[in-house]
């Protein structure tokens, strides 16, 4: 009975008295402790598939219980979150659009993360790349409108990888040349980014002259719809763009040299550096790389998405992102699907708030909640438990007593 | 003269807003004298905020009192969710070894969400927007202390302020005593510089590391209640943390890994933030002007890093989890 418990050999062989040490090999002073762990020999996929699955259930069992304080049935929630999210193809479409910028700052992250390189600035080089494109539609605007559209568009994503990867650049610098701390730092251009968004808002030339308070103009109306992105299958092209970026990020960081790079120094500083690798170099290019993606979120969000230029022009997504890039484990194929479940939890909230009352912030609660419960299952899946049982009695007497 | 009075104001105006700030960063100190590089210091407080808030109101609408004891009840459930956040994140990487950073950041959203959630719950409870009662806002006030508060400049400078402003003040002094002058302290130094040191001088490195966070998470909850109950002045915003929580996470790296350089540290930073507001700069747009904490928190950190001193560093083992087993 208790054999069936490994049912991987290779762990047997490693161990074969694992359930229960002889009593008599401790000291009489020591107790053996209730609990112990010991790290597991092989993992099984099916295994790992069983703690995730057991843990992701964990993790919507106790968003379930913090919806039922709150006098909501979650499970009519949940339902409706999915119907909210997947139900009706405007739906679906709004979904897509939601997960797109997701995916390719997922991407973005995903780089810097494997390198250990803490950048949770996605926001402000998404705001920034937001910037530096609009700067070119409200200098068109400004001067007659005379950009014709392909060009505008293109300048505009020069433009916009520019602002994203200056804003990588600054703390990559930073942290290469004097090991400034890169998490606060790319934080703090998340504030200035919105801070000077606003600051914007205010100038006269980018204001929108037939608004009471202040806002910059809108885009679309003023371009004669130059600025939008063309559509297919009810969303802006950007979707696109975020498969095929994501494709691409993951033969680079798999196939390539810069990918080889990236993970070395990711797993150990001082390897790269005996290997001969310009380390400061690779993080700097690769911050540059994780800029610039975020600097085309910002575009696509005001070519594809707003049409204006507003603060909330990230709305959280590089924070949202971090769990994305997270729970795929840095590997961009798996960004996909789950950068499209977490926009279906942020779709299905907004629905669930029309409809139940319930807030839309139970989509970060809830995201929150997994990635909690993912993190822990990464425990489960490396070591087991081992519990303390009764002393003196043997297995085969135990079992007798519980027969 | 008129000079003057806007300085003394301001410093009054620095040491009120730096005081959220000065809780956190003591509750982020004592995580991190224990090696916990705890990132979420922006959701616990959040998370403090809205347990501070919700546990005053329905205080005063379960027992129909105002003033001090919905005041007990607001400091006693922030503390209590402060913790608990400080328990998940210790959970999480002490006992289930995940990330730290990872863990921290998502704590971070978890800790906005949770409190945007519940604090919007509680709005539509209360019909509209949640808010206490004038009772119990008043014992957020800034203490009358009668003559004492009427002398010039000195009366300004010391006795205009909420209890919450002396209450911390006496934490960050306990603190620093704490990690400097008594035995667990030491140890709880010793856990945080080298585990497994610590650990083979029969130091029990993993309640050292649960009961330092823990705590920790408390102070960074007490922080957050400040900013719902004194800056938002009782009244549910969703918004209401807006950063202080990043602001108290570099803070911890201005004052040095200490508490008492954290009392000077906070009403500096607590200076900067509301400077835009005290003394305008002619030419200087409001907007940009706004960002002066921001850029300040920049340079302090690029400047703490160019000089780096061994004395004044962090930690040894900060954002490192202990494996027993490695040792």
């Amino acid at each position: 009975m208790t054999e069936q418990k490994y049912n991987d050999v290779a762990a047997l062989k490693e161990q074969p008295n694992v359930p229960c040490p002889p009593a008599k090999d401790l000291h009489p002073l020591m107790k053996e402790p209730l609990v112990r762990m010991t790290k597991r020999g092989v993992v099984t996929t099916k295994h790992k598939a069983v703690v995730y699955v057991v843990g992701f259930f964990l993790a919507l069992l106790v968003g379930a219980l913090m919806l039922l304080a709150v006098g909501k049935n979650p499970l009519i929630a949940y339902r409706d979150m999915a119907v909210g999210s997947f139900g009706t193809a405007i739906a679906s479409a709004e979904t897509v659009r939601i997960a797109v910028p997701l995916l390719i700052a997922s991407v973005a992250v995903g780089f810097a993360f494997k390198m250990k390189f803490w950048n949770i600035g996605a926001e402000g080089q998404i705001l920034a790349g937001a910037v530096a494109c609009s700067y070119i539609v409200i200098h068109s605007i400004n001067n007659g409108n005379y950009i014709p559209k392909l060009p505008l568009h293109l300048i505009m994503v020069i433009f916009a990888m520019i602002g994203g990867a200056w804003f990588g650049f600054i703390p990559a610098f930073f942290k290469t040349q004097w090991g400034t701390n890169e998490t606060l730092y790319t934080l703090m251009l998340n504030y200035i980014a919105i801070q000077y968004i606003v600051y914007l808002q205010s100038l006269r030339t980018w204001q929108d002259p037939r608004s009471s308070y202040p806002k910059i103009v809108d885009f679309s109306t003023f371009t004669e719809g130059k600025v939008e992105l063309p559509r297919l299958f009810g969303v802006h092209v950007g979707w696109i763009f975020a498969l095929i970026i994501a494709i691409i990020a993951y033969f680079y960081l798999t196939k390539t040299k810069h990918g080889f790079e990236i993970s070395v120094v990711g797993d150990s500083m001082n390897t790269a550096r005996y290997a001969g690798m310009n380390t400061r170099w690779i993080q700097i290019r690769t911050l540059l790389i994780s800029g610039a993606l975020c600097g085309f979120v910002g575009y696509l969000q005001v070519a594809g998405a707003n049409h204006t230029l507003t603060e909330t022009a990230a709305g959280g997504v590089g924070f949202t992102a971090i769990t994305v890039a997270w729970l795929a484990k840095l590997n961009p194929f798996v960004m996909i699907p789950i950068s499209i479940f977490i926009a279906m939890l942020q779709k299905g909230s907004l629905f669930i708030q029309s409809t139940m009352r319930i807030p839309a912030s139970v989509a970060d609660l809830l995201t929150g909640l997994i990635l909690f419960f993912m993190l822990g299952c990464e425990f489960f899946i490396e070591y087991k438990l081992i519990f303390r049982r009764k002393r003196n009695v043997s297995r085969l007497e135990q079992k007798e007593v519980t027969v | 003269m008129k000079v003057l009075t806007i300085i003394i104001n301001w410093i009054n105006a620095a040491v009120i807003s730096g005081t959220p700030l000065l809780l956190a960063t003591s509750g982020e100190i004592l995580t991190e004298k224990s090696g916990n590089l705890n990132l979420g210091v922006e959701g616990q407080m959040y998370m403090g905020a809205i347990a501070g808030l919700a546990g005053a109101w329905f205080t005063e609408k379960w027992f129909g009192v105002g003033g001090i004891i919905p005041l007990i009840a607001a400091v006693i459930f922030a503390f209590l969710m402060g913790c608990v956040s400080g328990l998940i994140y210790a959970v999480l990487t002490v006992t289930l070894r995940a990330n730290q950073n990872v863990t921290g950041l998502t704590l971070a959203i978890f800790g906005t969400g949770f409190a945007r959630f519940f604090g919007e719950v509680l709005s539509n409870k209360a019909g509209g927007f949640v808010a206490v009662g004038r009772e119990t806002k008043e014992v957020f006030y800034i203490i009358d202390f009668g003559k004492l508060s009427e002398i010039p400049v000195i009366g300004t400078l010391f006795f205009r302020y909420n209890w919450l402003v002396y209450f911390a003040l006496i934490i960050a002094i306990i603190l620093g005593w704490f990690l400097n002058r008594t035995r667990k302290g030491l140890s709880l130094r010793a856990v945080g510089e080298n585990p497994g040191t610590a650990d083979s001088a029969g130091i029990n490195v993993t309640r050292y590391k649960y009961a330092a966070t823990t705590i920790g998470g408390g102070l960074c909850g007490l922080g957050g209640m400040c900013m719902s109950m004194v800056s938002q002045k009782g009244v549910w915003q969703p918004n209401c943390v807006s950063g202080y929580g990043w602001l108290a996470i570099a803070l911890v790296i201005f004052a040095t890994w200490s508490p008492l350089r954290a009392i000077y540290s906070s009403i500096i930073f607590g200076g900067l933030t509301v400077m835009y507001m005290r003394i305008p700069i002619p030419g200087l747009p409001r907007e940009i002007y706004m960002m002066l904490p921001y850029i300040a928190t920049i340079i302090v950190l690029v400047l703490t890093s160019i000089r780096q001193s061994k004395e004044h560093a962090q930690p040894a083992s900060t954002g490192y989890n202990y494996y027993r087993e490695e040792r």
